[in-house]
């Protein structure tokens, strides 16, 4: 029953991470460039979902949506100020103007809502759900985020493969040039996919803060790093990878902090990642780059 | 074929597009790279319903005036005017909206995605819905699909390919993906097409059938074609007006006739022959 809860846990925690790589995976695919300052805005998330309860008063689903709607914007808005000038920059410029985004967005958080930890209530509050006579309780943040997660990728995946905005990102991924000759607007679909990516990293921004009530300048660092390795891991660049990749990240961090250690559950993440960068390069489902002749 | 009339612009076009105003008017285009001087007063005009060819030695400047027509470089000298608008400072989206659409020398085709996605994606601007619908698919979204699957279907058609639809465009044999790369850029429904080697690497047989359907196309959507080919067979056998380019001028213009028995142009292609009689 144990193992059963542990791998719950590890599936809800692997969503959250899924959510966030996504994000990653999705701006690597088409800006190619690492949005290390990604992290941060899971931070902004979840403050701005905590001002909107804690001290405005609201409902959790005006929170949420306010979450979303701020960092969307405010993804739009650091692509536009930070990136968008540097289109044609070296890629290690890009990524060095990236961690100073992320510092300048946790300076800006220590500003406003200085360096104390602030305790955030869950904006899921329903009573856990207890299968097997109570021996196995699922707390309601659990069923939110698994539930979010599946929602999340599912629809993601649909945009992606089914729309016009989705064939439209696939093809600036693939070949800039070719896609603007096609009349596909190229700074447009990056602000588009910088707007998903920053939304659902409020999302996850929110969830997490749930699962793990306290909230700082700092609180999207590990997460982000995490859900990096997670974007690596399914192979940077592709969507399933980075779901895929989550998901695994999760458990094994979960299952690894249960049974072996729990100092060294993170440990156990970044050595299975290790492996599996050594057996297959471009990560679990990563594609085989070819070189342009 | 009808007879090529000379125009205002210096410039030929064919006698049955002299009743509109040319599509492309070209005049005194230049660009320079650093100091390098990539294309020199390019001055050319093609009508509404042309056929025509720009040919000349590899490194003439040929895909650099493909390039300058469609905005990946901006002219540092002179204007192409697009159906009378001048098309300077315009972003490659702009003029690609405006009607230029082009193929490339090296197949640039989106190749993880289908063959149908493919020309979706040149479609691109040709149907809308809201992002909405789009991600709750409510009817404008299906709507819109539909009408795009089956203009999808009428392109595939020109050159029977609608079975290829649900195929990786990656996996299509050469001949087919350098047929698609048309078909894409018909999907953006352009005034002009802009066409970089569309025989490179097909065999005679293929060349022969492309020819017809060079024509077909035409004909079909009454559009001016511009292209860039070293297979004469192909250019001499369709052009009615041809440009030839060397380092970056144009060194003569005319019907293919006129174009064969041109020395300057047997000499640009052949080499000069010295009075001892070895090659320059």
């Amino acid at each position: 029953m144990d193992f059963i809860l542990h791998l719950i846990n590890g599936i809800s925690l692997g969503s959250i991470y899924a959510i966030i790589a996504l994000g990653y995976t999705m701006v690597y695919g088409i800006a190619k460039m690492l949005n290390f300052a990604h992290g941060d805005v899971i931070m902004v998330g979840g403050y701005i979902s905590f001002v909107v309860t804690a001290n405005l008063g609201l409902p959790p689903a005006v929170a949420i949506v306010a979450a979303v709607a701020v960092c969307t914007a405010l993804g739009v808005i650091i692509e536009k100020l930070a990136y968008k000038p540097l289109r044609a920059a070296p890629s290690l410029a890009v990524l060095i103007t990236a961690i100073g985004v992320s510092y300048f967005l946790q300076n800006a958080a220590l500003l406003i809502w200085s360096s104390n930890p602030k305790s955030y209530s869950s904006m899921f509050s329903f009573e856990p759900l207890r299968l097997f006579n109570n021996r196995l309780s699922i707390t309601s943040v659990t069923i939110v985020t698994v539930v979010t997660g599946i929602v999340v990728m599912a629809a993601l995946t649909l945009i992606i493969s089914k729309t016009k905005m989705g064939k439209a990102m696939r093809a600036v991924s693939e070949d800039k040039d070719a896609a603007q000759l096609m009349g596909i607007g190229v700074n447009k679909t990056i602000s588009i996919t910088f707007a998903i990516g920053s939304g659902l990293a409020a999302i996850a921004g929110v969830l997490l803060a749930s699962a793990y009530p306290i909230i700082m300048p700092t609180m999207g660092s590990m997460p982000g790093i995490k859900a990096f390795t997670a974007a690596v891991f399914g192979g940077i660049g592709s969507v399933p990878g980075a779901m895929l990749g989550g998901i695994l990240l999760g458990v094994i961090e979960i299952i690894g902090r249960a049974y072996i250690s729990s100092e060294l559950s993170d440990a156990i993440v970044f050595s299975v990642l290790i492996i599996v960068l050594l057996v297959k390069p471009t990560g679990l489902l990563g594609k085989k780059i070819n070189e342009k002749v | 074929m009808s007879k090529m009339v000379p125009v205002p612009s210096a410039g030929i076009i064919p006698e049955r597009d002299l009743n509109s105003s040319p599509i492309l008017e070209i005049s005194h285009l230049g660009i320079t790279f650093g100091g390098l001087v990539a294309v020199e007063d390019f001055n050319l005009v093609i009508g509404r319903t042309e056929i025509s060819g720009l040919i000349g030695p590899n490194g003439a400047g040929k895909t650099t005036v493909f390039n300058l027509l469609t905005k990946v470089y901006q002219q540092t000298k002179g204007a192409i005017l697009l159906d009378g608008v001048d098309t300077k400072g315009m972003t490659t989206v702009q003029v690609n909206q405006l009607g230029i659409a082009r193929t490339f020398q090296n197949i640039r085709l989106f190749s993880s995605l289908t063959v149908e996605d493919n020309v979706k994606i040149g479609l691109h601007n040709q149907y809308k819905y809201d992002t909405l619908s789009g991600i709750l698919r409510l009817p404008p979204y299906w709507k819109a699909e539909k009408q795009a699957k089956e203009r999808v279907r009428e392109l595939l058609s020109i050159f029977n390919m609608e079975h290829m639809a649900k195929y990786k465009a990656g996996s299509l044999p050469y001949g087919a993906q350098r047929r698609l790369e048309i078909v894409r850029a018909l999907a953006t429904n352009p005034s002009l097409l802009l066409l970089d080697e569309p025989a490179a690497g097909m065999n005679p047989s293929e060349t022969e059938e492309l020819m017809a359907n060079i024509r077909k196309i035409r004909d079909a959507f009454q559009i001016a074609i511009l292209l860039i080919e070293h297979d004469m067979s192909l250019v001499m056998g369709i052009c009615e007006g041809i440009a030839v380019l060397n380092y970056g001028k144009i060194i003569a213009k005319g019907t293919p006739e006129e174009i064969q028995s041109n020395p300057e142009v047997i000499e640009a292609y052949l080499g000069k022959q010295k009075e001892d009689g070895s090659d320059a």
